[in-house]
């Protein structure tokens, strides 16, 4: 299946042993890079070209001197950058954390190591010790090859902030990755799936690329599917002008499984409670790649969107779907990028998250719910990264641990919880988070996900785990992707709203499935 | 007295590289805004939650507890036991020396092995564990064996060669008030005293910034609110007044 070695996983404990240091064992030339035309877009700079007859690039000219001016720039607007640059003690706490050390042993995907491909090159350039005494403390000029360790580095990160938990100072790696992407981008390393990406939604509104025609087909296509399952229409509204809710929802949920199970889900508790929705086709995407790529004017970008298009529909809430860097867009950035939003009813937070409605929902009974129609699953839950330590649900901490839960046992009679070194703010990326969600860096992807492959076969072999669910695009994307490099099958992944959705009755289902058992079986 | 006035203005010249070297340091941090709102979650929802957070970092190193074992102990035993230690000094600078002072004297003694101990556990860990010797540079060993040999030579100037303590306390005492006094000429002593000096010269260009920097950390020290109250960096605020999305608009 694969030209390396897929980790072992025994499910003995549910976590996996850590490995002995190792050296370039994951070193290359990292993802695909951004061409010329993307970067403009996106306002980086463009003066740069491919090497004729390979897929590599020059760097722009005085590369050298605007990726430190970059990194200086950066320094003075982030006190995150300069602060997580200086204190570091390198005690050790955080090597041991990442998925993708754990997955690869290659050295510099320990945590610290990673931001110290930075961190040496800002003592070089920026620090009395490193100016003076670079070999004492460990700095380094900055050369092609230190660019090379940046690219192809920085891009196995997928900043899940698990380290930043651990580290006695709160260092935050994805903060050092986020900085060291948009240095990169402003020398002629962007990377293609991100810059790409980015450009169809600055254009069209989604990273699909999806148009208005097509999206409509597609939400007509799941109305009818759900009308065929349950005899029941209800709607998925586009551009309905004068809505409550305005949804706003990752792309994948349109097309992708188990993703459209979510959406369906969301449509039936919305369709069940009485709640006038719509989605955009204008912010049509959940999802912000400017996050990734550390560019505040980017992200900024596409989140004006939502305003514009909450705005123009005249909605009074916003509500996302299940999405874990969208959530944490949302949920932390959304009011700093696109707000105030004084002209929504200031009787709801601004954004809410779907959990946030199905909760309070079913707590008031009103959904109706038989569990019984998840019978032929036992569930586990995997609290995504983003989700875990980047964002809230409801009123008090702790919240986006769980409200998700709290919503599947509301809807699932069989429930069990991985290991708990694994859950929780302490979760394990799926390894697909980032910006890493693509098939050019597939490697790291399956060697990444190997710490949750432990967790989830302790429960499925002890346990008689069957399913995982997940409130993430990215997460499910790359888990019915990774998952049978380990031995699971695709279909084991299962989107938190699908499990709500299998479980409501809609009004005149049950004699609408009667009529049909009985077609059934008269033919 | 040639002694005496060499420490002496080695001791000023310390003090002011620490004192305007971290307060330098400390302005950078305070004027760098952080633009965006990155607690690790959870997070407290009150400022009196992050006070209650930080000072659950600062003086039990919650996060390494649960990072690791070892290295929480080594740490914690050091840097408690260091504390003890200064605050034993402060006789040195105090007269008549406060009861309190008085009453620490000898938990700030043996503190001083308690220092050594955890000193010596982190420099254990460093060579052993081999994913913490790979992140280690030259400095951050010599750290290690810097502080090993203040502590060392400090607790021989007590235990093993006795050190004129009256003396060292008027030359200390001298130099608050510019006047200078004599330093006993042990080389034990003189060692030691150096080597502090060159640990607060080199305090705010070395790593040492952990300590005013943990309380700048974003991910520590901000309230999970961003719902409620919209955060805003003055550079972002910028170029929303001027109607901007980047900063090359025309």
């Amino acid at each position: 299946m694969a030209d390396y070695e897929i980790p072992k996983v025994t499910g003995e404990t549910g976590k996996l042993a850590v490995p002995a240091v190792e050296h370039d064992t994951m070193k290359g030339t990292g993802p695909w890079i951004s061409k010329p035309h993307f970067q403009k877009e996106m306002h980086f700079p463009t003066d740069f070209e491919q090497i004729g007859g390979t897929t590599k690039y020059t760097l722009v000219d005085n590369w050298k001197e605007r990726a430190l001016d970059k990194l200086d720039d950066l320094r003075t607007r982030y006190r995150s950058l300069q602060v997580y640059l200086d204190i570091c003690v390198k005690c050790g706490a955080c090597t041991d954390k990442c998925h993708y050390f754990i997955g690869t042993a290659d050295a510099k995907n320990m945590p610290v190591a990673r931001q110290d491909l930075l961190r040496k090159v800002y003592r070089r350039y920026f620090t009395f010790a490193g100016k003076y005494f670079p070999k004492l403390v460990g700095a380094v000029d900055l050369t092609e090859d230190v660019v090379d360790d940046w690219y192809n580095y920085y891009h196995q990160c997928s900043q899940c902030r698990r380290c930043s938990v651990f580290c006695p100072y709160g260092i935050d790696t994805a903060e050092i990755s986020m900085a060291a992407r948009e240095i990169l981008d402003h020398i002629g390393r962007g990377q293609k799936y991100c810059t790409e990406i980015m450009g169809k939604v600055h254009k069209i509104g989604n990273n699909l690329g999806l148009p208005q025609a097509a999206l409509a087909d597609t939400l007509e296509g799941l109305e009818e599917d759900v009308e065929w399952e349950t005899g029941a229409k209800v709607k998925f509204p586009l551009d309905k002008k004068g809505a409550d809710i305005l949804l706003i929802t990752p792309s994948a949920d349109f097309f992708a499984e188990p993703h459209v199970d979510g959406l369906m889900g969301y449509a039936k508790v919305f369709h069940q409670a009485g709640l006038d929705w719509t989605l955009s086709s204008y912010a049509s995407e959940g999802a912000n790649f400017g996050m990734f790529i550390g560019s505040y004017e980017n992200m900024r970008r596409i989140a004006l969107r939502i305003r514009k298009a909450a705005q123009d529909l005249g909605v009074k809430r916003i509500v996302f779907g299940e999405c874990g860097h969208a959530w944490r867009v949302a949920y932390s950035f959304l009011n700093t990028l696109a707000g105030p939003f004084d002209f929504l009813d200031p009787k709801y937070p601004v954004p809410q998250h779907v959990l946030e409605i199905t909760w309070p929902l079913l707590q008031a009974g009103k959904l109706n719910i038989d569990k019984t129609r998840n019978d032929d699953k036992t569930l586990t839950f995997h609290d995504s990264c983003n989700i875990a330590r980047g964002t809230r649900m409801g009123d008090k901490p702790g919240g986006q641990f769980d409200i998700p839960r709290n919503v599947i046992k509301a809807v699932c009679n069989n429930y069990v919880d991985m290991n708990q070194d694994t859950t929780h703010d302490a979760t394990f990326c799926c390894g697909g988070g980032g910006g890493i969600l693509t098939d050019d860096l597939m490697e790291i992807r399956v060697k990444g996900a190997a710490p949750r492959m432990e967790a989830l076969k302790n429960v499925t072999e002890n346990q008689g785990v069957t399913h995982m669910a997940a409130i993430c695009a990215i997460c499910k994307s790359q888990f019915t992707k990774v998952i049978p490099y380990y031995g699971f099958t695709m279909d084991q992944i299962v989107s938190v709203h699908q499990l709500v959705s299998n479980a409501l009755i809609l009004e005149g289902q049950l004699e609408y499935e009667k009529i049909e058992r009985d077609e059934d079986d008269f033919y | 007295m040639i002694l005496g006035t060499v420490f002496g203005v080695l001791f000023w010249v310390a003090t002011l590289v620490l004192v305007l070297g971290i307060a330098n340091k400390v302005r950078i941090y305070w004027k760098t805004p952080a633009p965006l709102k990155i607690p690790t979650m959870p997070a407290p929802v009150t400022q009196r939650g992050v006070v209650w957070r930080m000072f659950k970092e600062v003086v039990f190193f919650q996060s390494l507890f649960r990072a690791s074992k070892p290295t929480w102990l080594f740490a914690f035993v050091f840097h408690m036991s260091l504390w003890l230690v200064l605050f034993r000094h402060v006789r040195y600078f105090q007269d008549p020396v406060s009861s309190i002072v008085l009453f620490m004297q000898p938990f700030g003694k043996y503190a001083g092995f308690a220092m050594i101990l955890g000193l010596a556990g982190l420099l254990i860990r460093r060579i052993v564990v081999d994913r913490v010797r790979y992140i280690s540079a030259p400095s951050d060993f010599l750290m290690l064996v810097l502080l090993i040999g203040i502590g060392a030579t400090g607790l021989m100037t007590k235990f093993v060669v006795h050190t004129d303590v009256l003396q060292v306390k008027e030359f200390f005492r001298g130099l608050m008030l510019f006047n200078w006094q004599p330093l006993p000429s042990d080389p034990i002593l003189l060692i030691h005293l150096a080597s502090v000096a060159f640990l607060m010269l080199i305090f705010p260009i070395s790593k040492l910034l952990h300590a005013p920097g943990i309380f700048f950390s974003p991910s520590r020290n901000q309230v999970d609110n961003p719902r409620e109250q919209r955060h805003l960096a003055p550079w972002a605020a910028d170029l929303e007044a001027q109607g901007k999305i980047y900063p090359d608009d025309k």
